[in-house]
């Protein structure tokens, strides 16, 4: 199949693992699924691959090892930005025991990767550095290859240890076998062992240090390949028309208006998908924007200034996910009952490179080369649209743009099938700024209100949570395309939202997963207290509404909403008892790492224990302040808390953070610089978000569509000096490290803009113009 | 249709196409080079950047018919990934960026930038920037490496 590539995409393939010579005499035994009968012939086996993203329980899915000793590595898990491929060399290199550069790893391929669903919610370590999958297979194939060893030197496993790619004798290191000899060229045959026992982080020498990304020289050099650079023979170029208003649909489109231009190929209108088709790019660009297309009026959209009244309206499913029963008589019962209601807009994504795939739809197979984050879950739903065979269609994983959850990959690989499909030839497709802006999957809009009682001693007694928030679609997993745009616009729905009231009682221990929950709540279901803190009377209910505007998972999808809600509420409540905002988080605590981490953040900060807002209140010119906000991350995916300082321009309504100092625990640390660069991109893009990220619509149309009209911080914008303290705890499990801190930056710095100035920020962004209102308000 | 010739990084390319065409889409489609990006389109981003006769230049909203003899620099004209140019060394150093589509725009701008002043201060750094978007928010990491660069190049 190779024959019809370019030297572009044949070195793609190439690094997937598609070369002649990897066939032929390399690495081993390659794990296929694919149907393509040119790869089974030559690989003689297909192996079945795990489904729905349980990986694999076969070793051979995910190592390989050649003749001359150079291991593959497969795995279901994407770089796209966050440093996951050189930490999974890292993770290979360490429990295989064999160097780096003798590593080949291949990511997310459905005809040779394992199915590991989508890579996402800082997921990957939890995942892969475990005690499952890819870690697991390097200590199965490690034990194994000092048993094959053993019995080819005749002496007993327990003397022998396996490094830098051979099995050595531990008393006379001299006498070795190279991993080659030992298995070169051929299948373990075994299942992953779940008793082989992965390397403890104090023996590692390559996980535990901070090895470069080994992508940078290309990318700063101009030369790594994004999925926006690959180029097939034959390729032709497509561009959509995406409907002018929410809900428009087509009315009629007249070819005629585009057949005289230059370089067309086709027209493509498949229900209220419309795209053009043309030899270069600028050609499908020109007769994208020329191409006379009549739609119906579009759906009208509530005002904006309504949003948050009329998240309470709709029809809505109910979710409790912990009730104690008794929170509305012992509200009704206390002195003191504290509320606010917090208010979070739709943000989203904004990939700097407008979302691109490449498609080749040649009658029956499909190939797609996407910078989804999910390929499996793509190629079931790109074949939905397709008609075709799952197991003919292939998707693989090329990078785009860096993605933050779900951007336009997925709907623009879409768009490229089925441009490819009506063509009948490859077609590359990349969205406009507007198309990607105006069409993404946005994270989701909030309002939550808060309430809670204090008792005599000045303790939350009861917390009582309610929210709304607004979804349409999604991810679209496994079988719902009509999750994300495109697929709508063919005919496929999203998934539904069913209404349900009153929530059913929960029955199932908590899980805080979207950080729904405060920490501070015991969590009790049933015997079971999953909660991080101590209120034992409390309840958490939810209403999901339908959202006029596609949503899905933007980093730290709905936890960020919830957790901006929960710690500036804290933090009004530590004011109003006049405690200082350390002091009382810890008190209702009953979470040693939590604790920990915020112990720590103070410690680096020289927190001085005092109530907000500070004494002495200045009320003009410029404030100074500082917050603090944490969070369990997902309940359990690692921990961490922040202290921001601010200074507020009591003219201006400017807020500048002068300092951040994050303390994170997210277990043993794999790659410590590249957990820094996670936590410091996330921070500031935290402040960006919280500062002045949110989607804009007018009565009919998103009117968010472009750089002018979104809200980003530049390159130029200095971040303000950021201490990060890294909390290695060698003894527990690998958690992710891409989401937490970007949760709690708004809640940080609210806190801290109330400390300073004693006017409570509750709604996100907080724009020069909102927050000088507040502060006119209080004054 | 049109032919022009395009000098870029240090080589003479023929090319037929649309005098109205972006440069961009010449050096990404036509001579497949990979250091400029489409963002945007619009120049809001700087995805795009080439370098012009010594100017940054968004090269998604520059037609190739405006481009003339000048001579062309992108990304991997620069230096390449086995010699690196200082500044792409520097972000190296700092390992600075993480997906790194924002790259051309980031480098190219400051390059330029420091070329015509060695000495600028770091807000005038940051003003050079402020129309360069990063939104895997690399900024502190690219900062310091533009002001590595910026220290190195004066002594
Ligand atoms: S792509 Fe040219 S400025 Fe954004
Ligand atoms: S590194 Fe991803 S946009 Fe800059």
């Amino acid at each position: 199949m190779s024959h019809h590539f370019s030297p572009d995409a044949r070195q793609a393939l190439g690094r997937a693992g598609f070369t002649r010579r990897s066939f032929l005499k390399g690495s081993g035994a390659i794990v296929v699924a694919f149907s393509s009968s040119a790869i089974v012939d030559t690989l003689g086996q297909a192996f079945a691959q795990g489904i729905n993203g349980t990986g694999s329980t076969q070793l051979d899915s995910w190592i390989a090892i050649g003749r001359d000793g150079l291991v593959t590595a497969y795995t279901g898990k994407c770089e796209f930005g966050q440093g996951l491929y050189t930490a999974q060399l890292q993770l290979v290199a360490e429990e295989v025991c064999v160097p780096m550069n003798r590593i080949r790893l291949v990511q997310c391929d459905t005809s040779v990767t394992p199915d590991q669903g989508t890579t996402s919610g800082q997921q990957s370590h939890p995942s892969n550095f475990n005690t499952a999958n890819l870690a697991l297979a390097g200590a199965t194939a490690r034990e194994a290859l000092i048993r094959m060893a053993s019995a080819k030197l005749g002496v007993p496993p327990a003397d022998l240890v396996a490094r830098d790619g051979l099995v050595a004798l531990r008393s006379n290191p001299s006498r070795s076998i190279p991993f080659g000899d030992l298995i070169g060229g051929q299948r373990f045959d075994l299942q992953l062992d779940r008793a082989a026992t992965r390397k403890h982080p104090r023996e590692w020498t390559v996980l535990g240090t901070s090895v470069p990304r080994v992508d940078m020289r290309d990318m700063v050099t101009g030369r790594f390949e994004f999925v926006h650079n690959l180029k097939v023979p034959g390729m032709l170029h497509g561009r959509v028309v995406r409907p002018p208003e929410v809900g428009a649909a087509v009315s009629s489109v007249d070819e005629d208006s585009v057949r005289d231009l230059p370089g067309i190929v086709k027209v493509v209108v498949k229900g209220n998908f419309v795209g053009v088709v043309a030899e270069k790019p600028w050609q499908a660009m020109q007769a994208a924007e020329k191409l006379r297309v009549n739609w119906t009026r579009g759906t009208p959209l509530s005002p904006q200034a309504d949003l948050y009244s009329a998240l309470r309206k709709q029809p809505a499913r109910d979710t409790l996910l912990v009730d104690s029963g008794d929170v509305d008589t012992r509200l009704a019962a206390a002195s003191t009952v504290l509320r606010s209601t917090y208010f979070h807009p739709y943000q989203m994504h904004g990939s700097i490179g407008s979302s691109c795939a490449v498609a080749d739809v040649q009658g029956e197979k499909a190939t797609l080369w996407s910078a989804t984050q999910s390929v499996y879950p793509t190629r079931n739903t790109s074949a939905m649209l397709l008609g075709l065979k799952a197991e003919s269609v292939r998707v693989v994983y090329v990078r785009g743009a860096g993605c933050y959850g779900i951007n336009g990959a997925d709907t623009v690989t879409y768009d490229a099938a089925l441009l490819s499909q009506a063509v009948g030839r490859p077609v590359r497709v990349q969205l406009s700024r507007k198309d990607e802006m105006a069409w993404e999957n946005y994270g989701n809009a909030f309002v939550i209100d808060q309430r809670i009682a204090v008792d005599a001693s000045g303790n939350i007694s009861v917390w009582d949570y309610e929210a709304w928030s607004a979804a349409r679609g999604g991810r679209p997993g496994y079988n719902n395309p009509g999750n994300v745009v495109t697929g709508f616009l063919v005919g496929a729905n999203p998934a539904p939202l069913v209404p349900r009231t009153p929530a059913p009682a929960p029955d199932t221990p908590l899980n805080n997963g979207f950080n729904t929950a405060p920490s501070y709540i015991a969590g009790r279901v049933g015997n079971s207290a999953q909660g991080a803190g101590v209120i034992r009377s409390e309840r958490v209910l939810s209403h999901r509404v339908l959202s006029p505007f596609f949503t899905g998972p933007l980093r730290a999808p709905e936890r960020l909403q919830n957790t901006f809600a929960h710690e500036c509420f804290m933090d009004e409540v530590a004011a109003h008892v006049k405690a200082d905002p350390v002091e009382y988080r810890l008190r209702h605590l009953n979470h040693a790492r939590l604790s920990a981490a915020i112990r720590a953040a103070a410690k680096a900060a020289n927190w001085e224990p005092r109530p907000s807002p500070r004494p002495g209140l200045q009320r003009t010119g410029r404030a100074a302040g500082r917050g603090i906000a944490c969070v369990c991350y997902e309940g359990d995916n690692g921990y961490v808390a922040m202290i921001a300082d601010v200074a507020v321009d009591w003219n201006t309504g400017r807020i500048e953070v002068t300092r951040l100092v994050v303390a994170q625990d997210s277990g043993p640390i794999s790659n410590p610089d590249g957990m820094r660069n996670q936590i410091e991109g996330g921070s500031i893009q935290g402040i960006s978000r919280a500062l002045g990220e949110e989607v804009t619509w007018d009565d009919r149309k998103i009117t968010s569509i472009d750089w002018r009209t979104y809200r980003t911080l530049s390159v130029g914008f200095a971040p303000p000096p950021m201490e990060i303290v890294l909390l290695n705890q060698t003894d527990g499990e690998a958690m992710g490290s891409g989401e937490a801190s970007i949760t709690i930056v708004a809640p940080a710095i609210g806190n801290a803009v109330f400390d300073a100035t004693g006017v409570r920020l509750r709604e996100v962004p907080f724009t020069p113009e909102r927050v000088l209102r507040a502060l006119r308000a209080s004054s | 249709m049109a032919t022009f010739t395009l000098r870029v990084n240090g080589r003479s390319h023929q090319v037929d196409v649309d005098p109205a065409t972006p440069l961009l889409f010449v050096l990404s489609d036509e001579l497949d080079l990979r250091g400029p990006k489409f963002g945007c389109g619009l120049g809001q981003c700087g995805a795009c950047t080439v370098v012009v006769n010594g100017q940054a230049t968004r090269s998604c909203v520059t037609p190739v018919s405006s481009v003339g003899q000048n001579e062309i620099t992108t990304l991997e004209g620069l230096g390449t990934a086995d010699a690196p140019h200082a500044i792409q060394q520097a972000f190296i150093a700092e390992q600075a960026a993480q997906c790194g589509f924002c790259l051309s725009g980031v480098i190219l701008t400051a390059k330029t930038f420091l070329d015509r002043n060695p000495r600028a201060t770091d807000e005038q750094i940051q003003q050079a920037l402020s129309g360069v978007l990063c939104r895997c928010f690399g900024n502190g990491r690219m900062l310091k490496a533009i002001r590595r660069y910026a220290s190195e190049r004066t002594v």
